[in-house]
């Protein structure tokens, strides 16, 4: 195959560069002198050091990652196993399950945020623990999530040679000592990265915490949206930069774990 | 198919072991999803043929009054406000689709063409941005569409916005936001199938004396429909029910239905009007995945 030429090249770099440009900026801003606006004062670290006295920053992180940790262990529950048995088991309405299922993919956030508002309006008048809150918030994570865990388990789990397990239930095995040893080490890899994607999704996600918070359950989006719609960001770019290089950490070493990793089981 | 010989393994069962343990796996996901998907979704549709309360409520009796205003049919008789937000958020989000499109394009032809070493570096910089907080890129464009930034200045000597002012609030701001946000998410289906692209075809195609545009066209084109499909859907569909970057990087005149629905729970509190918004946003979703799902396993029995 032909090298890219210097045309392509050059659109590819124009493009890249359209891509990074918000990022960099947001970093450069981060050491910016100014107070208001968006005009350049000189060189600063003092956001750095100011956020680390920002009670609100320092307690939307902490909601942030209660959030992300507690829906994201319920949906890798949740869409693992839902992956096993939707590969797994024929039942009535299988098929069916099989295409609702990429609903909450594509589901406008903005839509999904305002019915579970509705619904939890309409049910917290009965049930008292459905009022807003981080455990609004965690229902309604969990909900976008399954779908996406369900989906990147059942690809690797249909890549999986069945010749595996049937030797182990020939070998005499059973149907629990071989899910155990044999299709759950296999489905790992899979469980994980859906973990890690529905981890990520909690952590960005802005439109269905911001409809489903309640008072004292601010989440770092949720207050970096709050202070840009009022104009205050100059500790905001500081918080969004290390947001920015948390991202892009975990990207590089995920890559590089995946490509330095020899997998034993090589997908058919 | 890998697929099929999964469910063989199932199959060795009962049909009464089939579907208990179809139950214990899939039963708590579904009751989940029927809870909080379900139930709420059939809850705002139920809600958008009601009445507004006095206090910000709903009532009885059942209209069809929210549909008719959306229609624009109000009141006060014809007003284009709402018919023009759903068509602006349809031609925003297929302007977007296209923009994104024409850009993926080459970008994944170009990371598909570059030799191992540089391949996955250059994926890895295009699936950066996708982890990174669309809110967070988004505010980022206010600060490049500034007043007197230089990309703002290059802009007013093209004769594009008023100089001195910045670029956004507008049409143009929204639709670059969109593009970057979105770009990702065509590039990386693309390059899926380029990358498995049997370029033979293309020489062959060439010997036979098709030219550039031909080869594409009949060699390339037909073999990265799947991703190109793919791409189409993941951009087009979210785009159209956008809220964060048509609220940070527009205004009124920009307004597309996540931000109309917002206002309808936000600060004007009529949940029917609102409610049927959402609930058409939500069909024109759901006809657009039923569209593609089709498409898609027309293209699966194609070898």
């Amino acid at each position: 195959m032909r090298r890219p030429g210097w045309f392509l090249s050059a659109i590819a770099a124009g493009l890249y560069i359209f891509l990074y440009a918000p990022i960099v900026v947001i970093i450069v801003f981060s050491f910016n002198a100014a107070r208001f606006g968006t005009v350049w004062e000189g060189f600063t670290t003092k956001w750095y050091g100011a956020l680390l006295h920002d009670s609100a920053a320092l307690s939307a992180t902490k909601n942030t990652l209660l959030l992300a940790l507690v829906s994201t262990g319920i949906a890798t529950l949740l869409g693992s196993l839902l992956a096993f048995g939707l590969t797994r088991f024929d039942f009535p309405g299988r098929k069916i399950f099989d295409r609702v299922l990429y609903v909450p993919v594509f589901v406008p956030d903005i839509v999904l945020a305002t019915s579970l508002l509705l619904f939890y309006s309409l049910v917290g008048s009965f049930i008292p623990a459905l009022e807003l809150g981080m455990t609004t918030m965690i229902l309604g994570h969990v909900t976008f999530q399954i779908s996406f865990v369900a989906i990147v388990v059942r690809a690797r789990l249909a890549g999986l040679d069945p010749a595996l397990e049937e030797a182990a239930r020939d070998l005499g095995a059973g149907e629990w000592k071989t899910f155990l040893h044999v299709t759950l080490p296999l489905m790992l890899p899979g469980v994980l990265a859906g973990a890690m994607l529905a981890f990520t999704l909690s952590l960005d996600d802005f439109i269905v915490s911001f409809f489903t918070s309640g008072p004292g359950s601010t989440t770092l989006p949720i207050l970096i949206y709050s202070s840009v719609k009022r104009g205050l960001t100059p500790d905001i770019n500081a918080l969004a930069t290390l947001i920015i290089l948390i991202s892009v950490l975990a990207t590089v070493s995920l890559t590089w774990l995946q490509k330095n990793k020899q997998d034993p089981h090589p997908k058919k | 198919m890998p697929e099929k010989r999964q469910m063989h393994l199932g199959q060795q069962l009962t049909r009464a072991g089939r579907w208990s343990r179809a139950g214990i796996t899939s039963g708590p996901a579904a009751l989940w999803l029927g809870i909080f998907l379900a139930l709420p979704l059939a809850a705002i549709l139920a809600i958008s043929f009601l009445t507004r309360g006095e206090y910000g409520g709903v009532e009885l009796p059942f209209t069809f009054d929210s549909y008719k205003r959306l229609a624009g049919f109000g009141e006060l008789g014809f007003d284009s406000l709402y018919p023009v937000v759903l068509g602006r958020s349809l031609a925003l989000g297929m302007a977007t689709a296209v923009l994104c499109l024409a850009a993926a394009l080459p970008l994944a032809f170009f990371i598909a063409r570059l030799s191992e070493k540089y391949k996955g570096a250059a994926l890895t910089l295009v699936v950066i941005p996708f982890w990174t907080n669309l809110l967070i890129r988004t505010y980022a464009w206010q600060i490049l569409f500034s007043p007197n930034r230089w990309l703002t200045v290059a802009a007013h000597s093209l004769g594009i916005g008023t100089a001195g002012e910045a670029l956004y609030p507008g049409t143009l701001a929204v639709l670059t936001g969109m593009v970057c946000d979105f770009l990702p998410f065509m590039v990386l289906p693309l390059y899926a199938s380029v990358e498995k692209m049997d370029w033979t075809l293309a020489e062959a195609a060439a010997d036979l004396g098709a030219d550039r545009w031909r080869v594409f066209r009949h060699a390339l084109l037909p073999q990265i429909w799947p991703g190109l499909g793919a791409g189409f859907i993941l951009v087009f569909l979210p785009a159209t029910g956008q809220f964060v970057i048509p609220d940070l990087l527009g205004g009124a005149k920009t307004a597309m239905l996540g931000n109309v629905i917002q206002q309808q729970f936000a600060s004007s509190r009529d949940w029917p009007f609102g409610s049927a918004i959402a609930a058409v946003a939500l069909l024109l979703v759901l006809v657009g995945l039923a569209i593609f799902q089709r498409k898609g396993s027309k293209h699966e029995v194609l070898p």
